[in-house]
């Protein structure tokens, strides 16, 4: 034998595999590797031993303008100690900041929604303790709401700063198709099944939805626990209750869901259509579908990209209606109780110093206060009600969002924020399937079960 | 199929050549050799490790610890396993099945050497100019049940719900792969062909073979080869489509097009559980391995032989 060929033979037999080897790399790829974010996120954590701070958050409407600004005018005012800013899209962001801080490539100011995300990075020691600088700096704490340290607290300690806007979950309404039909917003959910028909007869989608992002199902199935069974039901899961799933109202609220689904209460094709693209919100203000639940943040989007229709005053809102013979308050809601900024502990101490200062002198100054109350946002500082009053044409749906925030009995954290990332895979994995009717309540609260005995 | 004969045959020619020119042969190798150790070898060797430890992707690497077949027993065990090998089963060979007679007739089109074949198929050449991630998003617009072509056009054969539909997620999926990469391996079936040599045609000719009879006892015959090479390429390519179906479908609606890439991503990324992602990443390679291995013996014992016995 030729032995030249042969060893020609093995390396082809390899070099049939180097693609397999780089598919694991490249999945990773797609996440860490190749935007400008991380290469610029070494000089807040690693590289710095001056003061600069490096800070990731997320990019689109309405929030993006205002964290620029805000970055800007700290830096502005403390050239000696600037803050480096990277955006990223919502979905991108969630895998990208992981990848990031596993690889030790933290930026020094990780941006989050607290709860079991937060969670998962204090088990990792990935975040700084701020309880006792909160101690000694009290001003700081008490500027805001008291509501929006819940989620930032594991254990008694707080690791995280709240900052921007209170975000309760909405249901939004086209007024203009409403009146064309003649019809009124449900008050009850018997008179939401009662619409479906209606509207799908006038060939218009009774809901829009975004349901390949998925926590945008898992909003519905949020409210219909609350309204049938009370805060008590979800706290039971995430208490660890055995079987908390199956409790009668969850059973109830899965099946409801199901109902909903099978009378086509939702726009055609809602399966592939993503929350990101923000085409969820376009189906509401083009008058394709008649009402969507949403965050509150919706509201400067649509204010943004749907043309007149909000200046119109085609945009309806309110909170979810009570389900009949439910045991839960009809002030409840869920939502975002705020977002927070946690303190990378692998930053530099210089860089450290910087976020501190930041959160003190930068974080919902004066401009960036009035910055998001002009998009239609509650900014999660004591006081700002009455600035919101003279917000113009935007004061009812502030002080709406200010009055569901403040006066709900309870404001629950949303559950894939409040669950462990691995359990809220699970959840919102099941959650798909429950919307594809491909599993039914039974099956969804037998697997969700299965890890909370875990 | 044609990079390789001709060093083959120098080989066999000069092999009195001294072995001084051979050592100096294998310093070229070096630094192909060392990107391959650094940037295939020791990641899959890490991976292999990782798939026997605990660790989320959050903490430091330091904490990893040792878990033995923790992992391996709950991918294994786990419904979803057979679900996802399934469904990369039915996306390799549905894109194979589509594109494998497409890129074959498309590459005897343009292996003719008309002046409109050529500029055709510069046009037709420029998905595989595009990146995945564009090809993908763009598909996506334009598959939108609400905005898309479809609606647009007033068409209601269009207007299908193409990505949230189980079936029909899936052939949109294989659609758009082979959208993209039929034009690559009709280049490489144009190439092959353009090697077949005329006098193989002329003596048909002289035979009486008409057209299609010259297609099947001749081409085909002759592009054995370049199948079995293009067939290892879709095959072992399509186990790891990621890019493309992640920004269509995600894995949805549901599960529907959860592939062991995509499993492998979301356990990983999504719900920390590096562990068994490492562990699905392993199986990824073997069965990629495996099937690269079990192409190569279908296209017989020495697939580095000249096809042009007779000649």
């Amino acid at each position: 034998m030729d032995p030249r060929r042969t060893s020609r033979r093995t390396f082809l037999g390899l070099a049939a595999g180097v693609p397999l080897a780089g598919a694991g790399l490249a999945a990773c790829g797609g996440t860490s590797g190749p935007s400008a974010g991380s290469s610029s996120s070494s000089g807040g954590s690693s590289g710095g031993g001056g003061g600069e701070a490096s800070y990731w958050s997320l990019s689109g409407p309405p929030g993006e303008p205002i964290r620029r600004a805000t970055v800007d005018r700290f830096t502005k005012a403390n050239p000696s100690t600037p803050i480096k800013l990277t955006l990223f899209q919502n979905d991108a962001y969630k895998a990208k900041i992981k990848t990031a801080i596993g690889a030790g490539q933290a930026p020094t100011l990780i941006y989050g929604w607290g709860g079991g995300g937060l969670r998962e990075y204090v088990k990792a020691g990935q975040v700084d303790d701020l309880t006792s600088w909160f101690d000694q700096n009290p001003a700081v704490k008490s500027r805001l709401f008291a509501s929006s340290f819940g989620a930032a607290t594991i254990d008694g300690k707080i690791y995280a700063m709240p900052c921007e806007t209170v975000q309760p979950i909405v249901l939004y309404y086209n007024k203009k198709v409403f009146d064309k039909l003649k019809l009124s917003p449900p008050q009850s959910w018997g008179e939401i099944m009662a619409l479906v028909p209606k509207f799908n007869a006038a060939g218009i989608a009774p809901f829009s939805l975004g349901g390949q992002s998925r926590w945008t199902n898992m909003m519905w199935l949020e409210f219909l626990f609350d309204r049938i069974g009370g805060s008590d039901v979800f706290k039971a899961v995430v208490e660890g209750q055995k079987d908390a799933w199956s409790q009668p109202a969850a059973i109830e609220g899965l099946t409801k869901m199901q109902e909903l689904i099978k009378a086509n209460g939702f726009i055609r094709g809602f399966s592939s259509i993503t929350a990101d693209s923000n085409a969820d919100q376009a189906l509401l203000y083009t008058g394709r579908a008649a009402m969507m639940l949403h965050g509150s943040w919706s509201y400067g989007i649509q204010k943004s990209q749907g043309g007149k229709f909000v200046a119109d005053g085609g945009l309806g809102y309110m909170n979810f209606p009570p389900v009949d013979g439910g045991k839960g308050d009809p002030s409840d809601t869920v939502g975002n109780p705020a977002q927070y900024l946690a303190l990378s502990s692998k930053a530099s101490p210089g860089a450290k110093e910087t976020a501190k200062k930041f959160f003190t002198t930068g974080i919902l100054d004066a401009d960036e206060v009035t910055g998001w109350i002009g998009t239609g946002g509650v900014p999660i500082v004591n006081g700002a009600d009455t600035q919101l009053a003279a917000a113009g044409a935007d004061a009812p749906f502030l002080q709406f969002v200010y009055g569901v925030a403040s006066k709900a009995k309870v404001f629950a954290q949303s559950w894939d924020q409040a669950m462990s990332p691995t359990a809220a895979e699970t959840l919102l994995s099941n959650i798909s399937k429950l919307f594809q009717l491909s599993i039914s309540p039974q099956q969804f609260a037998t697997n969700m079960n299965a890890i909370i005995t875990q | 199929m044609s990079t390789v004969i001709p060093p083959a045959t120098r080989g066999r020619r000069e092999r009195g050549v001294t072995s001084a020119r051979n050592a100096s042969l294998a310093w070229l190798v070096l630094p192909a050799l060392a990107f391959f150790v650094a940037f295939a070898l020791v990641p899959l060797l890490a991976v292999v490790v990782l798939s026997f430890c605990r660790w989320n992707g959050i903490s430091d690497i330091s904490s990893i610890s040792w878990v033995g077949l923790d992992s391996w027993h709950s991918v294994l065990t786990d419904p979803a396993l057979p679900h996802a090998i399934g469904v990369t089963l039915l996306i390799m060979a549905l894109s194979w099945a589509f594109q494998t007679p497409a890129s074959i007739l498309v590459g005897v089109f343009i292996a003719g050497r008309q002046r409109y074949r050529a500029l055709l198929s510069v046009i037709y050449f420029i998905p595989l100019l595009l990146s995945s991630a564009a090809i993908a998003i763009t598909y996506k617009a334009l598959l939108d049940p609400n905005f898309g072509i479809g609606p647009g056009l007033h068409s209601d054969l269009l207007t299908q719900n193409w990505l949230g539909e189980d079936n029909l997620a899936v052939g949109v999926l294989v659609f758009v792969v082979s959208w993209q990469f039929v034009p690559f391996h009709s280049l490489i079936y144009q190439g092959a062909i353009r090697q077949i040599p005329a006098s193989m045609y002329e003596a048909a000719e002289i035979d009486g073979a008409g057209r299609l009879r010259t297609f099947f006892s001749i081409t085909l015959p002759q592009l054995k080869y370049t199948v079995i090479t293009s067939s290892t390429l879709m095959v072992v390519g399509s186990l790891t489509f990621f890019d493309i179906i992640w920004v269509l479908t995600e894995g949805g609606p549901a599960d529907a097009t959860r592939s062991l890439a995509l499993d492998m991503y979301i356990r990983g990324f999504r719900a920390n559980l590096m562990g068994p992602a490492s562990a699905i990443a392993v199986l990824l390679v073997l069965v990629g391995l495996g099937l690269a291995l079990l192409l190569r013996r279908l296209g017989g014992t020495d697939a580095t032989a000249s096809q042009m016995e007779g000649v």
